[in-house]
């Protein structure tokens, strides 16, 4: 535990060693408002609840989630500190972990500055918070999911920008495979079970029920799992990484 | 026995290609051991395994007792590793990776700031210990990194060429440092400067092709040199031409080789197979009366041996 706190903190401070965090939280917000007041239509809607707000995370995140990641592992091994850290008395999974809980820390926060949202909308009427407070734990969970994907895939090359392309990709498809046009093209030759499990890969469809006030345990689930999964690949990464030298 | 590093029959693959060769070592507590090779003899992937970032193909390596590998971390916090380049996290400040450092190696909180104030005594860094690494000199980089390596007082130290790309007062600082830890510990550096082996270490390995071809003390490496009781002769360059006819009609003297310098000409002849050719010299230059300016016996020149054993036979 303790391990992983000291790499956390590393991590977690680094992101704030150069202006870049700040910009990415300003350009966050600012999107984060576009989206909801200008596509999801906050005000035109007069509607005291967040939809308009979540519904449009999922594809934010697409860019933003990857964005945090791409530099996990990708900027150890170019300028060659994973020599420095995996020769330090801690265990692999530790480091992995801490790196990952600091990127997410991070999420967190560009989540939890967008409060004045919140805050205007019980200013101007009375919205039911529960499903309000579903929807952020659904949309961190959401964005932990994408961060475990950017986080393996950083792993894998030393170069930021082919990080930051293949994790959106592989992100993409995670978040494309509940809708229509993905579901028509399987429908046809896939068996139905095969079609259902592909349906249930999807980000969104699990994220909706979330941000509809619904916690169930399959979400929760559904998450959890693509998050160890995807930690458990970036070790596997990591290792092969290390002894190719 | 305080044999403090023990590698056993280290190998190494990358794909096809075998980059260390049953590499077997024991260090011991005191020793600094010079580690030579030309490059891509594989030094490097050699210390990669021995402080746990490689797995070996083949054998196995202990440090201080303890088995090290990938996954088993317990033996790392007797290690002190300087990786090649010394790497650093540029956007931090001194203090804080010193102390990121520290932490990892799990030294307790309250005499974290003791640990750093002894180590920054120790390679002088209180001048930069606020400034962001990036902005630092090289020098003063290669000093951060050795107080990484050093900050938990390990038992053994790694370190992958410490001095290299750094200027000649800054490679006397780092070498009076090794010199100042190595009665407790035991010292792995890796380097091809050759000069470094004969001022700091103890011992001295040469790898070539990923195999050891030699282990030796400095000295004894430096005897194996064809230059081993040479004798070397300094000359008005007028009467050179002479001198050295006369010198090749002896059959003592394998070969002569000449530089010339200024007015003068140095010239070195080598014995046949290190039987001492000095007698044979002073004989002539005393019936001779040969006006020499500088004479010398040669101890053997190690760079001599460094590339015969690298690269087949010189000439």
């Amino acid at each position: 535990m303790n391990d992983i706190l000291v790499i956390f903190k590393r991590e977690f401070a680094s992101y704030f060693a150069t202006p870049l965090a700040y910009v990415f939280l300003v350009v966050f917000l600012i999107m984060q408002g576009l989206f909801t007041f200008y596509m999801g239509q906050f005000f035109e809607r007069e509607q005291a609840d967040l939809s308009s707000f979540f519904t449009y995370h999922p594809w934010l995140y697409l860019f933003f989630m990857p964005a945090i990641a791409m530099r996990l592992w990708s900027e150890e091994r170019k300028n060659g500190t994973q020599e420095l850290l995996l020769t330090l008395p801690l265990s692999t999974s530790m480091i992995i972990i801490g790196k990952y809980t600091a990127a997410i820390a991070f999420a967190a926060l560009a989540l939890f500055l967008t409060f004045p949202i919140w805050i205007t909308v019980n200013w101007l009427g009375s919205p039911d918070n529960g499903p309000i407070i579903t929807g952020y734990i659904g949309s961190l969970l959401m964005a932990s999911s994408y961060i475990a994907i950017g986080s393996a895939i950083s792993a894998i090359t030393r170069n930021q920008v082919i990080s930051f392309v293949v994790s959106v990709s592989i992100c993409f498809l995670f978040l494309v495979s509940g809708l229509p046009i993905v579901l028509n093209f399987f429908e046809t030759w896939v068996p139905d079970t095969v079609l259902l499990a592909i349906a249930n890969l999807s980000f969104l469809s699990h994220f909706d029920n979330l941000q509809k006030g619904v916690i169930a345990i399959s979400d929760i689930f559904y998450f959890t799992s693509v998050i160890i999964l995807w930690l458990w690949v970036n070790r596997i990464i990591v290792e092969v990484k290390r002894e190719e030298g | 026995m305080d044999v403090y590093i023990e590698a056993k029959g280290l190998s190494k693959t990358f794909g096809n290609f075998l980059a260390v060769d049953n590499v077997s070592l024991l260090v011991k507590k005191g020793e600094v051991l010079g580690f030579l090779g030309p490059n891509g003899a594989g030094k490097t992937t050699t210390m990669k395994m021995l402080t746990g970032f490689l797995n070996p193909s083949i054998g196995s390596a202990e440090i201080c007792g303890t088995p090290v590998t990938t996954g088993h971390v317990s033996a790392r916090k007797y290690i002190g590793y300087l990786p090649e380049g010394a790497p650093l996290y540029g956007e931090m400040t001194v203090h804080a990776f010193l102390k990121f450092i520290a932490a990892a190696h799990k030294i307790p909180t309250d005499s974290i700031a003791n640990a750093i104030e002894t180590v920054i005594n120790a390679v002088q860094l209180k001048q930069v210990l606020t400034q962001r690494i990036e902005t630092l000199s090289k020098g003063f980089k290669r000093r951060v990194g050795l107080a990484a390596a050093i900050i938990h007082e390990p038992d053994v130290l790694i370190l992958d060429e410490p001095t290299d790309g750094l200027d000649p007062n800054q490679k006397y600082e780092v070498r009076t440092l090794i010199e100042k830890m190595a009665p407790d510990r035991a010292i792995i550096i890796s380097t091809h400067i050759l000069e470094e082996v004969e001022a700091l270490c103890s011992r001295a390995v040469i790898i070539n092709k990923g195999s050891i071809v030699a282990d030796d003390t400095p000295s004894g490496l430096r005897a194996r040199s064809r230059y081993k009781n040479a004798v070397s002769l300094t000359v008005p360059k007028k009467i050179s031409a002479d001198i050295i006819t006369r010198l090749q009609s002896s059959v003592d003297i394998n070969t002569l080789e000449q530089n010339i310098e200024g007015d003068f000409v140095r010239i070195t002849a080598l014995n046949q197979q290190n039987k001492p050719v000095a007698k044979t010299i002073d004989t002539l230059i005393e019936t001779e009366k040969w006006p020499v300016e500088h004479y010398a016996i040669e101890a053997g020149r190690l760079d001599d041996v460094f590339r015969s054993l690298t690269q087949g036979d010189v000439e």
